[in-house]
């Protein structure tokens, strides 16, 4: 469903994405895991399209999508929903106005259509529609999350995409929000790629783990095969130790372009 | 000398980037006005919000410029016994040059500025990211409605801002001064072209495209923080400023 081919991005001197690939099949739940700027999101916004690679593919369903002209890729769009790391509501409206705006703009539904699509999607999300009337100002962390999801699954989207979607919360929100894209997961049957750095939640929502270090996937597979890798830099995030190849391998790369 | 000339070049290359950028904001902007789905309720509010809203700072302006143009002018034209022209003088100033100048640059520090920072602020907490993927053009739900309020309630503004300036130097010549009052507004109308007044609403027009263009344009391309949305506000106001005075010399050319 989801193919990513050779993707190489640099944003100036930095090489974010180096001949990174990836595929997703359809229905499947792939986590990409890795550290902090090894190009995770990079990766999600190549998927949606926020984003070009300077050289590669992005295939969604046969369909390159770094071919198409703006109002193609904005048509496109229609077949996904992403969960910003903070929500990224919309703060000048109410959490109703978030979920409805896209279901205002891209379908023909009556008022009273829209008001029982964004019940339906609070309800998808464990809230009421009496939370409807807050500003996003008003929610907790863990809320914003879930009036995200909320908001992108309101077009009935087939593939799903999270971006660190429990980063910044306590353990147990964390636990409650990575059950909630679980159970999404399951009902909505939608094709889902998570990025996060908490390993936990990845073993808990993935079908398939895939990790990223240095633009490039250096291990991948159910975490079951993931958790028993024999690559060290794997074993190092998944035990979260400080000592390791992966930070000696970043400390070098640290001082080289100190260096430069 | 050659970091200086380093400095020029740099300078130089930033303003035709900025340049190349903002028309090809403009081409953008003017592409997506014409495209489905249309936003009315979206456009009434930004007509609302930079039309009525700047009432208020209008009102002020115009009428304290059109009373202090007529206090100046009358002093001076009073040492050549020229006093009963000074109706003529504040009209033409204010409907061909000072209104639509003082009312953009006032709109521009009210208004451009808060739709740089409104804008900035949606790109660096990935707002601008979540439009996108939720299938929308920034262009076409942040810059067309902004864009259209600024051409469609500049020339309002400035017809209220012309009659402010113009009874504000009525009242000033005639009540503080004692001028005659029939003689003052009889010279307030006599020498008045229809030319002088809908070349001050092009220069509104023009001046709302700016003012407004310049502010989404300067949000669109914030980074860094809170400390780039400050620094985009910023420079909305002074970039729109800039463009409006230099325009407005090339407009007065055109339009004389």
């Amino acid at each position: 469903m989801i193919s990513l081919q050779h993707l190489y991005k640099a944003f100036g001197p930095k090489q974010v994405l180096n001949d990174m690939s990836l595929d997703v099949e359809r229905g499947e739940s792939v986590v990409i895991v890795g550290g902090s700027g090894t190009g995770k999101s990079v990766t999600l916004k190549h998927i949606i399209g926020l984003l070009r690679p300077d050289k590669g593919k992005v295939i969604i369903d046969g369909t390159d999508i770094c071919t198409l002209n703006p109002v193609e890729l904005n048509a496109f769009r229609r077949r996904f929903g992403m969960a910003f790391q903070e929500g990224a509501l919309f703060d000048s409206m109410s959490v109703f106005e978030n979920i409805a705006f896209p279901l205002r703009r891209h379908t023909k539904m009556t008022e009273e259509q829209i008001r029982a699509r964004v019940e339906e999607c609070l309800a998808q999300v464990h809230l009421e529609l009496s939370a409807g009337d807050k500003r996003p100002s008003e929610l907790s962390g863990g809320m914003r999350r879930r009036v995200g999801f909320a908001r992108a699954i309101s077009l009935k989207p087939e593939i799903l995409l999270f971006d660190e979607p429990t980063t910044g919360l306590d353990p147990v929100i964390s636990d409650v929000v990575a059950e909630l894209i679980c159970e999404m997961d399951r009902t909505l049957n939608t094709t889902t790629v998570t990025i996060t750095h908490d390993m936990k939640v990845a073993f808990k929502i993935a079908d398939r783990v895939a990790m990223l270090f240095q633009g490039q996937i250096i291990e991948q597979g159910t975490p079951e095969v993931f958790q028993q890798s024999s690559n060290e830099i794997v074993q190092q995030f998944i035990e979260g130790r400080a000592e390791g190849p992966l930070t000696e391998i970043e400390t070098v790369d640290r001082r080289k372009r100190l260096r430069e | 000398m050659t970091a200086v000339l380093e400095l020029l070049g740099y300078y130089f290359l930033n303003v035709f980037e900025q340049t190349g950028l903002w028309f090809r904001m403009l081409w953008r902007t003017i592409r997506w006005t014409f495209r489905r789905p249309f936003e009315p309720r979206e456009w009434l509010r930004q007509m609302v919000r930079l039309g009525w809203d700047s009432i208020p700072v209008v009102f002020l302006t115009s009428m304290f410029t059109g009373m202090v143009l007529a206090l100046q002018t009358f002093n001076g034209f009073q040492r050549v016994h020229a006093e009963n022209f000074v109706g003529s003088v504040v009209a033409l100033a204010m409907l061909r040059e000072l209104s639509p100048v003082l009312v953009g640059l006032m709109v521009t520090g009210r208004v451009g500025s808060s739709m740089a920072a409104e804008i900035g602020t949606m790109r660096v907490t990935e707002q601008i990211d979540a439009l996108k993927a939720l299938a929308t053009d920034p262009v076409q739900y942040l810059f067309v409605p902004r864009v259209i309020a600024g051409i469609v309630m500049l020339p309002f503004l400035v017809v209220l801002g012309d009659a402010l300036g113009i009874g504000g130097g009525y009242l000033v010549a005639v009540k503080l001064m004692n001028a005659n009052s029939v003689l003052y507004e009889q010279n307030t109308y006599q020498f008045l072209e229809l030319n002088d007044i809908w070349s001050g609403l092009i220069k509104a027009a023009v001046f709302g495209l700016i003012l407004t263009l310049t502010g989404c344009v300067r949000g669109y391309y914030t980074r860094g923080g809170a400390e780039g949305v400050g620094r985009a506000t910023t420079n909305a106001v002074v970039s729109a400023s800039l463009i409006i005075l230099f325009t407005d010399f090339f407009l007065t050319k055109l339009l004389f």
